[in-house]
């Protein structure tokens, strides 16, 4: 029975005639040969950088207000998000900041000095990145848009202390015309305003404020001119990709990120003042512009 | 007598830079994928990504001809011993890279399977996070690995460095009794 089936049986596809069936034990270097004159599929990694789709979880990066406070309110819903645990956040009061001792300042006020609009700002913030898994659940879970994700991936480093970033590892650099924090909000205006959008830049009075406090702080000339007229408002930069600085160079000393430590110098050139108009000092409150956030 | 017995000095730098600059343009991975991360270091070996431009198309199935040990994955305490035995058979020179945040520190499983880091059983030269990593943060690591091996040192330097590194490792606080987001 089984015998008479097997001699019954015809293949369904078409079988080589007798020169296809010479070649057969060849025909697979013809893949070879045909793939010769295919174009190549290589990318020249780390000559040529393809950039990653614009949504890419990248490493995480705490923005600012276009006068330059933190948007970052140390609230820790980042921290009670994260699935690995990698977050640790530490918020202070506004009004504890060392620039406000001696003085008069409530939590809620506009003067005086504060790294963030309103009570408090993130005193610490730690991102282990050898627990993070990229997912994005901070930046969702975050109020205030202040953390965000860039389209850096080139993270890799020789220890597990140096993989943990600080908070000044993590802030967005000072962008042109931005005036570096600590410095009082805008004046007149509460939180929400700055949540809405509202504050496009810095004022006179927080120029003055930190000319004051702080004679050689190296963003009062930009911020200056943003002032008056002769620069556009700051608009949001962000980290990019280090095609200079190699493997590991993001080593560095583990620095307490205490209120003083923020950068300043991040990239900002107080001589390169872009000569247009707009952005009168009148500007700062006409609404509009929510800003531009990476990954948004 | 090997290049690594030559005396120190102007002779010894000169056959530890050409050393490194060959040893760095070979390196041979064991085939070590313990999860998810293995699929994207395949990926790395493929067509797209292609190691061999660096001359690390051979996933060797033996350690005994393997270079570097790409532990790709979450390493779970069944699995630790294993790990140490394939290290262990491998020959000097050798080298690990722990991929993927799983590897590198336990990553979002923190609990009682998982080794807390495979640094707790090898030595690590270098980390890499991402989960998984995309083939060109395994690449980039791979070059900071690179230039690791390129300036390593050879002979007495060698045991010089391997010395200090030694007594800063009993120095330090062991892995196990971190805190804090080092744990």
């Amino acid at each position: 029975m089984s015998e008479r089936q097997a001699s019954e049986y015809q293949p369904l596809r078409p079988q080589p005639g007798p020169i296809g069936e010479m070649f057969a034990p060849v025909a697979g270097f013809g893949v070879t040969l045909s793939s010769m004159f295919k174009p190549t599929v290589t990318e020249q990694y780390p000559r040529e950088k393809v950039p990653t789709q614009r949504r890419f979880h990248g490493r995480h990066q705490l923005n600012r207000y276009a006068d330059g406070l933190e948007k970052c309110i140390g609230c820790e819903l980042c921290a009670w998000a994260c699935p690995a645990d990698a977050i640790y956040v530490e918020g202070a009061s506004n009004a504890a900041l060392p620039q406000n001792a001696g003085l008069d300042v409530n939590a809620d006020d506009s003067h005086g000095a504060h790294m963030s609009p309103g009570e408090r700002y993130g005193s610490v913030y730690q991102i282990n990145y050898l627990r993070c898994i990229f997912c994005g659940l901070c930046i969702e879970a975050c109020p205030t848009r202040a953390l965000t994700m860039t389209n850096d991936f080139e993270l890799a480093g020789k220890t597990r202390a140096g993989m943990i970033y600080e908070k000044q590892d993590l802030l967005a650099p000072l962008s042109e015309g931005m005036l570096a924090a600590p410095h009082p909000m805008v004046e007149g205006t509460t939180d929400t305003d700055y949540y809405s959008g509202d504050v496009l830049g810095p004022t006179a009075a927080q120029v003055d404020w930190v000319r004051e406090q702080r004679p050689d702080d190296p963003t009062l000339d930009a911020a200056e001119a943003v002032v008056s007229g002769k620069a556009p408002a700051p608009t949001q930069r962000q980290h990019e990709l280090r095609p200079d600085e190699g493997p590991g160079a993001a080593e560095k000393s583990a620095g307490a990120a205490a209120v003083g430590s923020v950068r300043s110098d991040a990239g900002v050139d107080p001589a390169e003042t872009i000569d247009a108009s707009g952005a009168h000092t009148g500007a700062h409150l006409t609404g509009g512009s929510r800003g531009t956030e990476v990954n948004a | 007598m090997g290049v690594e017995e030559a005396p120190s000095g102007f002779l010894l730098t000169t056959i530890e830079d050409l050393a490194g600059y060959l040893r760095k343009a070979s390196v041979w991975p064991v085939t070590f994928g313990l999860a998810c991360c293995a699929i994207e270091m395949m990926a790395a070996g493929a067509s797209r990504f292609d190691l061999s431009r660096f001359g690390m198309e051979v996933f060797r199935a033996s350690p005994r001809q393997a270079d570097l040990m790409i532990v790709a994955g979450r390493v779970s305490q069944k699995m630790a011993p294993v790990v140490r035995q394939v290290y262990d058979q491998m020959s000097e020179p050798k080298w690990v890279l722990s991929m993927g945040v799983c590897a590198s520190s336990g990553g979002m499983f923190n609990n009682y399977a998982i080794v807390q880091g495979v640094d707790h059983v090898i030595p690590v030269d270098i980390y890499l996070p991402g989960c998984p990593p995309r083939p060109e943060m395994l690449i980039n690591a791979i070059l900071g690995l690179h230039d690791q091996i390129q300036n390593a040192p050879l002979g007495v330097n060698r045991i010089e460095a391997a010395r200090a590194a030694e007594a800063a490792a009993m120095e330090a606080t062991p892995t196990f009794e971190m805190k804090g987001l080092l744990r």
